[in-house]
């Protein structure tokens, strides 16, 4: 089990202390007194290319609904993408973009976000994107904790290859490469982001406007990674994977709607600890009050909000939705950062750099 | 503004003349003997300033040599890199031009006392300028049974041998198969040996130390015979002294037995019989100036931060270790204080990606690897061709394919520099020649990354990155101006007559786009690997724009402006061309000489700019009756300038993991000029 020590981590150099709660865009510059922007001011000039009815369009709306709440200067926004139809996203957007190659978006990003403390940087990303061929740099770019916002666009299918089953696809879905139907076992993706000690995870779904802002708006917040995963409904090649979710009266009998400091619940059940299955669901009448979940996104152990990850069944009986955890720890561009900040104690001149050059055991020779 | 000194290795270069360097074709290697005209000139009595020491001491006579050739050889754990650099500091203080050779197996530690640990490190000084670390030592420094198994084929008869006898044991002969004692049996009938029981008397030295156990006395043993060698070369030890001062600050009684035992190593050499001469080399005639031993790797390291100064950008380093790139990862880490960034990525793939991602936010992105990690970063190198970004991507090159020789030369990494990526996918490449050259070539390469919008792949290898040799320090003021400008303005305008950005809008003389910086406002733009409209950026699928678009990028690199190929030709009647490129300049130049000084016509050219390569470089091929292009790899340059120029070149090529003896080279001119 992860400790405390984990999370509190000792500074590397002089700097905000650890834990403080300096906002995700606290170095980047601010839109002036009286200044405002649209959504207008948010959308490119380029035709959105997505199929009808895909789950994008909505997250796009989203987005572009709040970047001019978040008060930033648009020109230090950035979005970079990796590959896959989410990744198109950039093209859409009137900030600065990059539509990277297939999984490689968070270290591009890693980069951009450590040589820019300036800038708001966003992953836009996919589940084949981030969990296949890029999943290395998903999680490293989570434990090392850059102040990236990585969304996760995760429909379960592959849409651009046209139809292959995606490591979130469930076991025996049938695709164009699993005619039989698929015997891999789903990665969840929130797991996986607790596993590696991501700060901020949370779930949310496409058509879910003011959810989905909500959480964006709070991963803008957060400094430090954000993972955050949005089912999104592929029309194509994957339709009505999420619908139980989406249709109201299903969607009450299986959507745990997490809320810092209430109980965990579930229409009349409510989630408590259990020694051998870790949080289960069971009705209220029969919960020791003392073993109710109250859910803490802020504990720094993320072992309650793993376990409530755990939660989800793969037939979406029921899927807790929300923020699952939203701790601050060190973030690593600002480590970065402070050691070359210290380091550099004065403005590098011609006589430093021959001072370097010449190194420790230089020798003369005269005409 | 191309780049006055690139092109032109700083040192160890055409600059200077060297009549042997080190490759000599008589068997007669005895120190002293092979010298002995230098011997003659300059025999002098050392002279003892206390007169209490001349009375406990035999009397040495002190003769000048003008070159040396030392291989220390010894177990991966017997600290002979260690002992090789420390001599080579030693030298370089003196003035010697020097070169060398460090040559280590893969394993940390490979099985103690066998073939596969050998580890050695060979040194070449000299009173003249050198070009190599040399073919054959005339001193051998083995350390047990299988150092010397591994190196005597290479030790001419009447070299000096330095054997420590401590470990000639039944056991360790067994090991490596000697049926008898080669110290005893005759095998070393033809040299002049020294036995020493290097362990013991170390041992010995450091009886006092009782905190230290027999395991950890010994291993001072590197130290003695660094002692010993410092003495018969009259090196100073002060800079040794201070170097162990630093290492062991925490440690004072390990501190104070590596300086015994070192101390100890001098005084045997000055007190026993063993030696009868000590020698000394002179210093070097350089041109005027500051100088360093430098090594490859920390050239590359330095000349990328100093472009960075020049360029005004700040330098970030996305890397994953990797042999023998590391050392530059290492170097860079450790120079904040320039405003240096470094990031050990997850992997070779992220590694490049931040780099890239630090040049699209105004960074000069940089990353370091080797052949395998050059092939993991293809796609990325790609992207970067397709963003039009600045990149520096530093390929150390080893032996390959796959995991090949870690530890080895090699230079077989053209083609996938030049070629290795999906589509056409032109980028420029660039080879230092030497250790020293490689500040240049970074230099150079920054040039071209920033004023082309450009990724640069920087071809050094195993050899160079290790290798050192004197390095005539620059002024940071007299280095070209690398500064860059970034876009601040939009660049065209809306049909309604609104001012837009068009972020493929080109410079019309050097076809680069405009680097603008997230955080420029009204500059908001995206870029992709996916083909891009000319001008405005924007995703085309149109047939006739991709063709368009894949000639510009090709053109653009085509169009890189680089100095011309020099040749040089003393005597202006040669009809033989030796091309080169990369770490083969100093064993070519070297095998130039060689067959120079037997009366040969023969030229020599050295590229530094493989893609482009310089304008004229069809001309100087056509204009000689024969050209060989010695490589190695399996004749990868010379296939691309036969497909290009269509000239037939012979092709001379040896993949072993080292570089060309510059005998070997001097065989192959005479052969070509007997045809």
């Amino acid at each position: 089990m992860t400790t405390d020590e984990t999370v509190q981590t000792t500074p590397v150099g002089p700097g905000p202390t650890p834990g403080s709660a300096e906002s995700g865009t606290a170095r980047v510059p601010r839109l002036a007194e009286g200044e405002s922007l649209g959504k207008k001011d948010f959308t490119s000039d380029q035709e959105v290319r997505w199929c009808p009815g895909c789950g994008d369009y909505v997250i796009l709306a989203a987005i572009q609904g709040l970047l001019p709440q978040l008060g930033l200067k648009r020109e230090n926004i950035v979005f970079i993408s990796g590959i896959g139809c989410s990744s198109r996203f950039p093209y859409y957007l009137d900030t600065y973009g990059m539509h990277s190659i297939h999984g490689r978006a968070p270290a591009i990003a890693t980069g951009l976000a450590t040589s820019r403390e300036d800038l708001s940087v966003w992953v836009i990303t996919g589940d084949g994107d981030s969990l296949s061929i890029g999943g290395n740099h998903l999680i490293h770019a989570m434990r090392r904790n850059v102040n990236l916002k990585i969304l996760l666009f995760n429909n379960e299918i592959y849409g651009l290859t046209k139809g292959q089953y995606s490591p979130t696809s469930r076991v025996g879905q049938v695709t164009k490469s699993t005619p039989l139907g698929s015997v891999d076992q789903p990665f969840n993706p929130v797991s996986l982001a607790l596993g590696a000690d991501a700060g901020f995870v949370a779930r949310t779904l496409d058509n879910d406007r003011k959810h989905l802002t909500s959480v964006l708006q709070a991963a803008a917040d957060h400094r430090g990674s954000a993972l955050i995963e949005i089912y999104q409904n592929c029309p194509i090649f994957n339709d009505g994977a999420f619908e139980v979710l989406k249709d109201r009266t299903s969607a009450q009998a299986r959507i745990i709607h997490l809320e810092a400091g209430q109980e965990v619940t579930l229409g009349d059940q409510v989630a408590i600890w259990d020694e051998v299955s870790g949080i289960r669901l069971v009705p209220r009448e029969q919960a020791d009050p003392a073993r109710i979940v109250v859910h803490h996104p802020e504990a720094a152990d993320p072992s309650t909000a793993y376990a409530l990850s755990r939660l989800d069944t793969p037939d979406m009986t029921h899927v807790p939705m929300g923020i699952f955890r939203n701790v601050t720890r060190r973030t690593y561009d600002d480590a970065v950062r402070e050691q070359v900040a210290a380091a550099q104690t004065a403005p590098v001149t011609d006589a430093d750099i021959d001072a370097l050059l010449a190194g420790q055991d230089p020798w003369t020779v005269s005409a | 503004m191309p780049l006055s000194p690139a092109g032109i290795p700083r040192c160890g270069g055409s600059g200077r003349t060297a009549d042997h360097d080190g490759t000599r074709g008589a068997p007669s290697h005895v120190v002293g003997i092979s010298h002995s005209v230098c011997t003659a000139r300059s025999t002098m009595e050392r002279t003892h300033e206390n007169d209490e020491d001349i009375a406990s001491m035999s009397t040495t006579t002190v003769k000048r040599l003008d070159r040396v050739i030392i291989r220390f050889a010894g177990d991966s754990g017997d600290g002979m890199q260690l002992t090789g650099d420390r001599f080579t500091s030693q030298t370089a203080l003196l003035g010697n031009d020097l070169s060398t050779l460090p040559n280590f197996p893969a394993e940390i530690r490979a099985p103690q006392g066998t073939l596969p640990g050998v580890s050695s490190f060979q040194l070449h000084f000299a009173d003249h300028a050198v070009l190599t670390p040399g073919d054959a030592p005339d001193v051998l420094v083995a350390m047990n049974p299988a150092a010397l198994m591994a190196n005597l084929p290479d030790l001419p008869r009447g070299a000096t041998l330095i054997v420590n006898t401590d470990e000639f044991t039944k056991r360790n002969l067994a090991k490596v198969g000697y049926p008898t004692n080669p110290l005893e049996d005759g095998t070393l009938e033809s040299y002049d040996v020294h036995p020493v029981a290097l362990t013991s008397i170390t041992v010995e030295a450091l009886t006092g130390f009782e905190g230290l156990t027999r395991k950890e006395k010994e291993r001072a043993k590197n130290m003695f015979a660094l002692g010993l060698l410092s003495w018969l070369y009259t090196r100073p030890m002060e800079g040794t002294e201070l170097f162990l001062k630093a290492k062991f600050a925490g440690q004072p009684e390990i501190l104070a037995a590596n300086l015994t035992a070192l101390r100890a190593g001098y005084n045997y050499g000055e007190t026993t019989e063993d030696f009868a001469n000590a020698y000394e080399v002179a210093p070097a005639a350089m041109p005027a100036g500051t100088y360093r031993n430098i090594t490859g790797n920390v050239a590359l390291a330095l000349g990328l931060v100093t472009a960075a100064h020049k360029a005004g950008l700040r330098l970030f380093l996305g890397s994953y270790p990797i042999t023998p790139a590391s050392d530059i990862l290492h170097t860079l880490s450790g120079l904040k204080r320039y405003g240096v960034t470094t990031m050990q990525a997850e992997d070779e793939i992220a590694g490049v990606g931040a780099a890239l991602g630090a040049s699209f936010g105004g960074a000069l992105g940089v990353t370091t690897t080797s052949g395998p990690g050059l092939a993991l970063k293809a796609e990325t190198i790609g992207l970067a061709v397709s963003l039009e970004l600045p990149l520096v991507v530093c390929d150390i090159q080893r032996g390959g394919p796959s995991t090949g020789l870690p530890t080895k030369t090699e230079q077989a990494d053209l083609l996938q520099a030049l070629f290795g990526r999906n589509g056409e996918s032109p980028v420029a490449v660039l080879a230092p020649a030497t250790p020293g050259d490689c500040f240049d070539i970074a230099l150079e390469a920054v040039r071209i990354a920033t004023t082309y919008r450009t990724p640069v792949i920087v071809l050094s290898d195993g050899y160079l990155a290790n290798g050192s040799e004197p390095w005539q320090v620059p002024r940071t003021a007299d280095l070209p101006d690398l500064r860059v400008e970034f876009a601040t303005e939009p660049n065209g305008a809306n049909a309604d007559g609104t001012p837009v950005f068009h972020p493929y809008l080109r410079d019309p003389e050097t076809l680069a786009r405009q680097w603008a910086v997230p955080g420029t406002p009204g500059l908001e733009h995206r870029v992709g690997g996916i083909e891009k409209a000319d001008v405005t950026g924007n995703i085309s699928y149109d047939p006739d724009n991709h063709d368009h678009m894949v000639r510009l990028r090709q053109a653009k690199i085509d169009g890189i402006r680089v100095p011309d190929l020099q040749v040089e030709d003393p005597t202006g009647g040669a009809r033989l061309l030796v091309l080169g490129w990369g770490s083969t300049y100093g064993p070519i130049a070297a095998g130039v000489r060689l067959a120079r000084a037997l009366g040969t016509k023969v030229a020599q050219a050295h590229l530094h700019h493989l893609a482009p390569l310089p304008a004229n470089t069809g001309d100087v091929l056509r204009a000689y009756d024969h050209v060989i292009v010695p490589e190695m790899n399996l004749g990868q340059l010379a296939m691309l300038l036969r497909a290009r120029f269509l000239v037939d070149i012979q092709s001379h090529t040896a993949v072993r993991g080292l570089p060309f003896p510059a005998t070997e080279l001097a065989d192959v001119i005479a052969r070509a000029v007997k045809e």
